[in-house]
């Protein structure tokens, strides 16, 4: 029996993985990160577009702060993110982008004097500030206020990943390449770390841990076509599932990406509107002003996708090989432009599609793109109720998206949560409850139950073929899960794969017999695992019969803060259940900053709750008398809803832009 | 397979795959043919699933983003290192052929471990911002950087590590410990970093000799493969240039 001890297991290599391990490797503490693949080759590269953060440096962006950074993340959750966790959130984002720049991402940076940029299909003069030249430079981007997307061309992610992981190398972070978490380990309600397959040569090995955490990204996968990297299949939020103690929030948040190009399901980022695009239909005609009379293209991720599928759904999508599709014109922004900030863009459009998007339009329908949900934890990134298990980045729900995700807030969030839950992991580890008291024979005992499972997928006979189940899986989440969902539909989902997950039970992995690296025995593992994470996304979506953000039921068009206003909280206590369970954690209006209100989007269909209109009052009054005596926006934010004290004394402090230069204004 | 499409006939595709797993005492490198039937846009991402899926579920090869930006599924496609994912079909012959890019550790079929390489190699160049005066503080606005800099560094920055320039190098055929002009670029892109505060002196020490700069037998088949079209050619020339003077300073 093999078992490696480290005070922190990461599962995951991506930049919230990584910027865990950094963190605690700060505070002295031993970390072993374990990946799927080279660090570098995680999804988080995938990010083109950029970053938020509200630095307030371009000419389209002065003005901007946390606050405004804050209300545009909370109508965009439309109400349904923890709002203390979105305060953390946009607080920390400046400084995170402030380390990463020191790290050596390349942020393209503001220059100074006159520019020409293409807003609502005119050309406009912008003109510079000579005191924020040199400084980290945004483009716009959906459903945000002020120009807040910072971005290296369109390979920001790329280069986040990048300096994270290099940062990670100076560190001396341990990290096992190719090692699969495929259990959790844990005893008496507390998490000892995981045991791990190797992908290279089939050996488990036994990682025991402090602090346990999974950064192991969205389940995107479980559809038949996401923008998503084919290794992000859910893993992270079955293991935790399958503990039958650790909860998982939100799952049937899922988020639809507006233009993904037809039909790989490639992603063209929203810096493609954000830098002035625009979508067309059939006839070449611009049909989101029409719908969207005000954010037009740039209207919430949530909304440009649905209205895109009506749009289609009225005739006026281009007739293709592969199903309806729209336009995606960035011609308007000239060769010059994609040339130097969507140049991946452009190789995507020649490497798959043999068009220069310079000159042609990009064919583009919305795609799944994000799990909203994950592995509930609270603000400190641990689970509510597996002690020792942390989450972060797109595997946790903490919960800062609500049920739609602003685009330029997930890279974004990776780099916070992992620098915020990395010190709330140190705190923990500095203390002596952390020590681990698993016995060996508990830790031998979940050896033999992973070897056993493994050895009945190879040795079963008769049994069902795992990539007929798969398949089947991702055609029901497609047609029946989709961007648009009923009642019908979603029963004839559940039902459909409650019995496939049955069936799962007595796959066979044929022919193909190693131990060793054998795709097919992965993908037997894999598939029984996704059909649990495909369950909790469509049983969650059945019932909450309400339409909020990503979530959009036809049969229940409202957004219903009266009944609604809740998190989905999904587990699977019972090994041999075939369904998971369900219970609900209410969202207090009472404490909100921002209580429930329009969104701005279409007309209002919210059936409202009481109490909100009472907070809105309460926060109405608070606001008018602080105003009245002086009062600065960081004494009336403190008043209406604190939440400094929860953050590490670290980052605490305020962030500095050029009309708020430090040191000049007293809390 | 007569269906047309953008001018192009599908055809039954004879695809030769270059085997071996390393962990089956009995196995010995072969090269075994599948026949496929092409499809519209079908890339060799597609196609190797369809094998996998439908032919042979023991074949091994590796994909991540499948969109041409993670860097790990390159291999020979007829000889030539280059990312399967984005190759299209219908761009290569009727008769394809796909072997694992030479040099790095087979792990089986067409699955190689470029990891543990560029990892080291990460390592021994130490590809990191060296600043250690300066106490970070991230509450203040951040340093100041040129525009037309921070374009140049990234343009560099776009290297991912793909292992193509590698598998198309003759020098490393020769010299295993050639740092390759993976290693020659991130080099070139610190040395272009003002954040980074070695000096020649410091780069001298780590790319100033064979196994650096100095080996390159500028055959320049990294600047043919590159999938990102990086400008290696003028920075290996430039790194050399600047490496002599500094050798020569001593």
């Amino acid at each position: 029996m093999k078992i490696i001890y480290t005070d922190v297991l990461i599962i995951g290599g991506g930049l919230a993985g990584l910027r865990v391990a950094t963190g605690v490797k700060e505070r002295g503490h031993d970390a072993v990160i374990l990946t799927l693949v080279p660090p570098k080759r995680s999804h988080s590269a995938a990010a083109q577009g950029g970053m938020q953060a509200s630095l307030a440096n371009c000419a389209m962006g002065e003005g901007d702060d946390e606050d405004v950074h804050f209300a545009d993340t909370i109508k965009g959750s439309d109400w349904g993110a923890d709002q203390e966790v979105a305060r953390m959130f946009t607080h920390c984002a400046p400084k995170a982008i402030r380390e990463l720049a020191a790290w050596g991402v390349p942020w393209s940076r503001v220059d100074r004097g006159d520019h020409t940029a293409i807003i609502n299909a005119k050309k406009v003069t912008i003109t510079e500030r000579d005191e924020a030249h040199g400084l980290i430079t945004a483009r716009d981007f959906g459903g945000t206020k002020k120009w807040r997307t910072c971005y290296t061309s369109d390979g920001t992610g790329h280069s986040m990943l990048y300096a994270m992981d290099n940062k990670a190398h100076d560190d001396k972070v341990e990290i096992h390449e190719r090692m699969e978490a495929i259990a959790l380990l844990h005893e008496n309600g507390r998490c000892y770390g995981a045991i791990a397959r190797n992908l290279m040569d089939g050996e488990l090995v036994a990682y025991v841990s402090k602090a346990t955490t999974i950064a192991t990204g969205g389940y995107g996968r479980i559809y038949e076509v996401s923008t998503n990297a084919i290794i992000c299949q859910g893993m992270g939020q079955a293991i935790a599932l399958e503990t039958g103690i650790a909860t998982l929030g939100n799952m049937e948040a899922i988020q639809f990406h507006p233009t993904a190009i037809v039909p790989v399901g490639i992603l063209t980022t929203e810096g493609c509107r954000g830098d002035g695009g625009l979508l067309l239909d059939k006839d070449g005609y611009r049909f989101m002003p029409d719908y969207e009379p005000d954010k037009k293209e740039l209207a919430s991720r949530d909304v440009v996708s649905r209205r895109m599928t009506e749009h289609i759904r009225k005739g006026k999508g281009v007739k293709s090989h592969y199903g309806d599709h729209l336009w995606l014109d960035i011609t308007i922004l000239g060769r010059e432009h994609i040339e130097k900030n969507l140049r991946e863009v452009k190789e995507i459009c020649e490497n798959f599609l043999g068009i220069d998007p310079a000159e042609e339009w990009i064919p583009v329908r919305p795609t799944q793109h994000y799990s909203m949900g994950g592995i509930r934890t609270t603000y400190r990134g641990e689970s509510q109720t597996l002690k020792g298990l942390y989450s972060c980045g797109e595997a946790a729900c903490w919960d800062m998206h609500g049920f739609n995700r602003l685009g330029g807030n997930s890279v974004s969030e990776t780099v916070v949560s992992g620098m915020l839950v990395a010190e709330y992991i140190a705190d923990f580890c500095d203390t002596p409850e952390s020590s681990v008291n698993i016995h060996s024979s508990t830790i031998e005992k979940f050896l033999k139950i992973e070897e056993e499972k493994i050895e009945a997928l190879l040795t079963v006979e008769n049994g069902e073929d795992a990539y007929v189940l798969r398949r089947a899986m991702e055609k029901i989440m497609m047609e029946k899960v989709g961007i648009f969902r009923n009642g019908k539909d979603l029963q004839e989902a559940v039902d459909e794969l409650e019995a496939l997950y049955k069936r799962s039970k007595n796959i066979e992995v044929f022919r193909s017999k190693s131990r060793a690296a054998n795709p097919a025995l992965v993908n037997a593992y894999r598939t029984q695992r996704m059909l649990k994470v495909a369950l909790t996304v469509a049983y969650g979506a059945l019932l909450r019969t309400e339409s909020r953000g990503a979530h959009a039921r036809e049969d229940y068009p409202e957004r219903d803060d009266a009944n609604w206003l809740k998190r989905t909280i999904t587990s699977w206590p019972d090994k041999e259940q075939t369904m998971p369970t369900v219970t609900y954690e209410e969202i207090p209006i009472g404490k909100m900053e921002l209580p429930p209100g329009f969104r701005g989007y279409g007309k209002d269909m919210t059936l409202h709750n009481t109490e909100s209109k009472v907070r809105q009052e309460t926060v109405a009054a608070i606001r008018k008398k602080l105003e009245e005596g002086g009062a600065s926006r960081f004494e009336i934010q403190n008043a209406l809803m604190p939440f400094k004290h929860k953050l590490p004394s670290k980052y605490q402090n305020r962030n500095e832009r050029l009309n708020e230069p430090l040191g000049e204004e007293h809390e | 397979m007569s269906e047309k499409k953008d001018g192009h006939q599908l055809r039954k595709l004879q695809v030769d795959i270059l085997r071996f797993d390393p962990h089956d005492p009995d196995d010995f490198p072969h090269i075994e043919t599948f026949e496929i039937e092409e499809a519209h846009g079908m890339t060799l991402f597609v196609l190797l699933n369809e094998i996998r899926e439908h032919h042979d579920n023991s074949l091994k090869f590796d994909f991540v983003c499948r969109a041409g930006i993670c860097g790990s599924c390159s291999m020979l496609v007829n000889g030539k290192p280059t990312l399967a994912c984005r190759t299209l079909t219908k761009k290569l012959d009727q008769h394809i052929t796909l072997a694992p890019l030479p040099l790095f550790e087979l792990i089986g079929d067409l699955s190689i471990n470029t990891g543990t390489w560029m990892r080291g190699l990460n390592e021994r160049l130490e590809t990191w911002i060296h600043d250690k005066e300066q106490e970070l503080n991230v509450d203040a606005l951040e340093e100041r950087m040129e525009p037309d800099l921070a374009d140049e560094i990234y343009e560099l920055d776009r290297c991912i590590e793909c292992g193509c320039c590698v598998a198309g190098c003759g020098t490393i055929q020769m010299r295993p410990d050639f740092v390759g002009a993976v290693g020659l670029n991130k080099i070139a892109r610190y040395h272009l970093d003002p954040r980074d505060k070695r000096d020649n002196k410091d780069y001298y020490e780590l790319v100033g000799d064979e196994n650096g700069v100095f080996g390159c037998m500028t055959l320049l088949g990294c600047e043919d493969v590159c999938p990102k079209d990086l400008p290696l050619q003028s920075k290996i020339a430039y790194l050399r240039r600047m490496m002599l003077r500094t050798g020569l300073k001593g």
